[in-house]
């Protein structure tokens, strides 16, 4: 009898330890995050910050951030998550993964969340430019936080050698390429020792050429991510721009420049002007060993540069309570205050205007003008290439580039091929 | 009675064993065969069962044969190259000389570094301009060459990463069989006034075979199964001229999340994995001599 009382009294313990648990995981709107991390600096430890102080702020929200590897990465699970299990409530994922994301029907678009003035205002407070890799359809599916251009760095004191204004990057292509040969250093026997700009054709070459393409006046798509412009004239002149520098001129590395070893053959003076990411200007400042400056990229038609980088998502698999939750998170990690300080930690371009007239923005670019040369260049900032099957529709044209930057098809070929593969994929959304 | 509890016995041993294979290996090859013959699900579009379509498909994607070609160069550069390697740095460091245990450590160490890690340096060693290559050939003379960035060498350049990378490894396993050799057949044929290269080719060659049967069909399943230095180090680039098998299997799966059209082209992998396997067993073993 005694044992079963101790039985009873154990149950009843544990009943109620249930029910307060319970009543306890009622409380909290649980909201897990996956971020992904692309450059380099103490990402994680900057968003579990915001994780811990956002929660104090809101007492009733858990934010959980999941670091969940490359955007790939973070891609890959997040869609996985979504086909079988718990996708996050919230992620930071490629702003062109939008049409991908759409067409897999894995996020809401934020127009239902955005109900008041001010969450409107909000919303319009970011740069344009960085709103058109986030809407189509006329509904709003991305929200800019990680975001990029491409700018050109060159490095001052070979600009003093080669007898240039180390204070007046080039502005047009001409130029560029004037330049370009002036800064090509040859040694006695014809060898290359220093090489007058080189752009990265690794990976994804795609989004440098279409830095050269929006120069030359027109964009590689369609807002509706329907149609795309591989083989138009502007965009065939922009490649052959591209391999003369590399074949008439000679002042470009032949064959495929590696992105991930350009900034330091920039370090090693074998370059004097690269083109690279914005994300790159804390490691150029920490690694030149040699005054450099940073360029917007030089115009032909007009100036330009695709943007980049990533946007917040809401997942369609979560509760309305988890949405209205993790778009408080969302507005609560884009205030001027904070897209300024994310910036400066992490050299992303902050994502809308109000956040450089903050004080701690105005006092870091009175220090570093070249921070604010990305933000100069943003009103000709032009949307990244994305379309529905995205990666695929990118890969025919990253191998068009290839094969034409290696020497295999002439550029109207490559242009045209790509087009085709391209027209092939997307005849289904038409 | 007794021979009913030994074959229970039998059964229940080797229970685990083939729950596991059939739960991680059979199941997802049979469900992976059943995906191939339906289209991929999209959010508006439910599969639907399309037969061989994905396999018609395949045979009009020239990605596809170049995969399939290259792999074919990849695997034909790397095996036999691996294996000879393994084969003369196992017997060297066999041998009593000063050092010995340094040599073979210096030789596993490529295997022991994970591939990212390898690969990351390896793209240093490639640089234009600066990198180790481009340092060592400028010094003796050559010119210079983007081994990565251009179209005829990309392939080349990795499939030297494989062998450094594969060659300690399978160097091992030889090491291994040497060891466990009698040394009475070396004092015999010494005996008998046999050339050190007749002993090799007459006796130590043919009584590696089992273990030269176990590093090919490793060799083989490796040249389809390495890919994560073309992640870091081309993307399958320039233009698709180090798109290897499995990366292509990757990039569609993963990247394109074409998934039904993905299980097509493992069913495909699974196939030439499978008669390889099986022709190396049945052609190979007549020649094995098992000690």
């Amino acid at each position: 009898m005694k044992l079963l009382a101790k039985v009873h009294g154990v149950l009843g313990a544990c009943v109620l330890a249930l029910c307060a648990t319970v009543a306890l995981a009622q409380a909290p709107v649980e909201v897990p995050f996956f971020f992904p991390v692309a450059v380099g600096g103490p990402i994680t430890k900057i968003i579990d910050g915001y994780a811990a102080d956002f929660e104090k702020e809101n007492p009733g929200i858990k934010l959980r951030p999941i670091y969940a590897g490359s955007y790939q990465d973070t891609i890959a699970k997040a869609l996985t998550a979504v086909k079988s299990g718990e996708p996050p409530v919230t992620s930071i994922l490629l702003s062109t993964d939008m049409f991908t994301l759409i067409d897999e029907d894995a996020i809401v678009p934020f127009d239902d969340l955005i109900k008041t003035a001010e969450d409107r205002a909000w919303l319009s407070s970011f740069y344009p430019a960085f709103m058109e890799n986030s809407q189509t359809g006329g509904k709003t599916w991305g929200i800019p936080f990680q975001r990029s251009t491409i700018v050109m760095y060159y490095n001052k004191e070979a600009f003093k050698e080669a007898g240039l204004d180390p204070n007046r990057p080039p502005g047009t292509w001409q130029e560029m390429a004037d330049y370009a040969s002036k800064l090509t250093k040859r040694d006695g026997s014809g060898n290359v020792t220093q090489w007058g700009v080189q752009i990265p054709s690794s990976g994804f070459p795609y989004w440098l050429f279409q830095g050269l393409v929006i120069e030359n006046g027109v964009n590689l798509m369609n807002s509706a991510g329907t149609e795309v412009y591989y083989d138009k004239p502007e965009v065939i002149g922009a490649l052959q721009y591209w391999m003369d520098l590399v074949n008439k001129q000679k002042v470009h590395p032949p064959g495929i420049v590696e992105w991930g070893t350009t900034p330091k053959d920039f370090f090693e003076r074998k370059v004097a002007m690269m083109w690279t990411t914005t994300g790159n200007l804390t490691n150029v400042k920490q690694n030149a060993k040699f005054d450099f400056g940073v360029a917007m990229l030089p115009a032909n038609k007009q100036r330009g540069s695709p943007t980049g980088g990533g946007n917040f998502y809401i997942f369609k698999k979560s509760t309305p309570a988890q949405r209205e939750a993790a778009f408080k998170f969302i507005k609560w990690a884009t205030t001027p205050a904070r897209a300024a300080q994310w910036g400066i930690d992490t050299g992303y371009v902050a994502v809308r205007a109000d956040a450089w007239e903050t004080p701690a923005m105005k006092q870091y670019v009175a220090g570093f003008p070249a921070a604010a040369v990305a933000r100069d260049q943003l009103p000709f900032a032009k949307a990244e290439l994305s379309t529905h099957d995205n990666q695929r529709v990118t890969k025919a044209l990253n191998d068009g580039l290839q094969a034409a930057l290696t020497g295999a098809k002439p550029a109207d070929q490559a242009m045209k091929d790509a087009q085709r593969e391209a027209d092939r994929l997307l005849r289904s959304y038409k | 009675m007794a021979r009913t509890r030994e074959w229970l016995y039998a059964w229940l041993l080797l229970l685990p064993a083939s729950a596991l294979l059939a739960l991680f290996t059979h199941y997802p090859a049979v469900a992976n065969l059943w995906h191939s013959l339906y289209s991929t699900p999209k959010a508006a579009r439910p599969p639907k069962f399309i037969g061989l379509e994905n396999y018609r498909a395949l045979i009009d994607d020239p990605i596809f044969w170049q995969a399939l070609v290259n792999n074919f160069w990849y695997a034909l550069g790397t095996i036999p190259i691996s294996i000879a390697l393994a084969l003369l740095m196992a017997v060297w460091v066999n041998e009593r000389l000063p050092g010995r245990g340094f040599l073979r450590l210096a030789y596993f160490t490529p295997t022991v570094l994970p591939m990212i890690a390898v690969a990351n340096i390896w793209l240093f060693f490639y640089t234009p301009e600066y990198g180790l290559v481009e340092q060592v050939s400028n010094a003796l003379g050559f010119g210079r060459h983007n081994w990565l960035g251009s179209k005829s060498t990309a392939l080349g350049a990795l499939m030297v990463v494989t062998v450094w990378k594969e060659a300690g490894f399978f160097m091992i396993f030889y090491l291994a069989a040497l060891q466990s050799m009698s040394p009475h057949l070396a004092e015999a044929a010494a005996i008998e006034g046999a050339s050190r290269r007749y002993f090799f080719w007459r006796i130590t060659f043919p009584l590696l075979m089992p273990t030269t049967l176990f590093v090919l069909v490793n060799a083989v399943i490796n040249a389809f199964r390495l890919v994560d230095h073309v992640v870091v180090m081309t993307r399958g680039g320039p233009d698709n001229a180090t798109e290897l098998f499995l990366y292509y299997i990757f990039e569609i799966g993963f990247r394109f999340w074409d998934s039904s059209y993905a299980a097509a082209l493992t069913m495909v992998l699974l196939a030439l994995l499978g008669t390889v396997a099986i022709l190396q067993f049945v052609f190979l073993e007549r020649r094995t001599h098992y000690q």
